[in-house]
């Protein structure tokens, strides 16, 4: 049977190439301006990326709600919940360019990996306090202001470095926010190194959107409750910390099926025709422990 | 198919295509497009 993971970091290239089709804007420095961009992509993808075909859906938001005469998003937040529907956090597991970038930079070797620790649990509400906060509450009390954009979302830092190299007029105007955010940048992905996908669970605001959705959205995790001999393997594979058994569609579950792999019994699937309910199980569980 | 088990992932789908036509009606993918195709200041890190 082919790696799952191979599977998917295959999948998660393509997305990224798709998502980031103008390549000749890579080596020129321009950024493209077709109608593409009237749509938002479902990942973090900064739309002056010189690669980017679409708009990213946070930058895009923050747009309606910075004018001096606040917009109601409509249509990018219609965009943002189809994708939820449909998807949930898969998108994250399959589709973002920056969620592939922090596993690609998880697999080099590094003395320490380490994905559970104490506080960790805390953290994970960080990103819905930087969703209200940054992308929400303070673009619309400080018109013009896209917080999220400007001093944390380190897409738009990456986007900024590639447009620097190859534009020297943008490269003359950096100044004490770009160090801001390159040092977010080289944090984020120094902790990569370390944790897996730590923007992810600890900052993103779109992953924080789409976890809302995990449980209503058509892709779901099914564990077959006949074949599970609650082993705890699958809890232990899981380098977003879900226990499937308990919690299969928790809003930290991105979907990558490493759970799945791991199950001796091959109980955990991915299923959009049927849910089951696993109240029962989590009952039985809570009481033999 | 147990629909009850989906009925939520269905009212969301049809609440977001709601959404959408609303905002199409809105001209709002003009405002996305406006914003989108000149440099963002902000995002990379000038403005
Ligand atoms: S949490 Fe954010 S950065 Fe991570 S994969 Fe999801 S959308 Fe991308
Ligand atoms: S529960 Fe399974 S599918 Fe979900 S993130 Fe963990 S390993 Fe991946």
């Amino acid at each position: 049977m082919a790696d799952n993971k191979k599977i998917r970091l295959a999948i998660q290239g393509v997305a990224t190439l798709i998502q980031n089709a103008n390549l000749k804007g890579f080596f020129e420095g321009k950024i493209y301006t077709g109608p593409g961009k009237k749509i938002c992509v479902p990942g973090l993808n900064c739309y002056s990326c010189p690669g980017a075909i679409g708009s990213c859906p946070i930058g895009s938001l923050q747009t309606f709600l910075t004018k001096f005469k606040i917009k109601i998003p409509y249509y990018v937040v219609g965009l943002l919940l189809f994708f939820a529907a449909f998807l949930g956090r898969a998108v994250c597991g399959f589709l973002c360019p920056f969620g592939m970038i922090q596993e690609l930079i998880n697999l080099i070797p590094f003395p320490v990996k380490k994905n559970r620790f104490k506080g960790d649990k805390a953290l994970r509400y960080l990103k819905y306090a930087i969703l209200a906060a940054c992308v929400i509450i303070l673009p619309i009390c400080f018109k013009l202001t896209p917080f999220f954009c400007k001093y944390i979302c380190p897409s738009g830092t990456i986007a900024g470095i590639i447009l620097a190299i190859t534009d020297s007029a943008i490269a003359s105007k950096l100044g004490a926010i770009f160090t801001w955010k390159v040092i977010i940048l080289i944090s984020i992905l120094f902790s990569s190194l370390i944790i897996w996908r730590p923007f992810c669970k600890y900052i993103c605001p779109l992953g924080a959107i789409y976890s809302l959705f995990n449980r209503v959205s058509l892709i779901r995790l099914k564990v077959d409750e006949n074949k599970c001999i609650n082993c705890g393997k699958c809890a232990k594979a899981c380098k977003m910390c879900v226990d499937p058994v308990k919690t299969p569609n928790s809003g930290e579950c991105i979907r990558c099926m490493d759970c799945a792999k791991a199950c001796p019994e091959h109980a955990i699937t991915l299923n959009v025709t049927e849910i089951k309910s696993h109240s029962g199980k989590d009952e039985r569980i809570k009481g033999e422990q | 198919m147990k629909i009850k088990k989906y009925l939520p992932t269905i009212l969301l789908i049809i609440a977001a295509a709601g959404l959408i036509v609303v905002g199409i009606a809105l001209k709002q993918p003009q405002s996305v497009l406006e914003k989108a195709v000149k440099i963002c200041m902000e995002c990379i890190g000038i403005g």
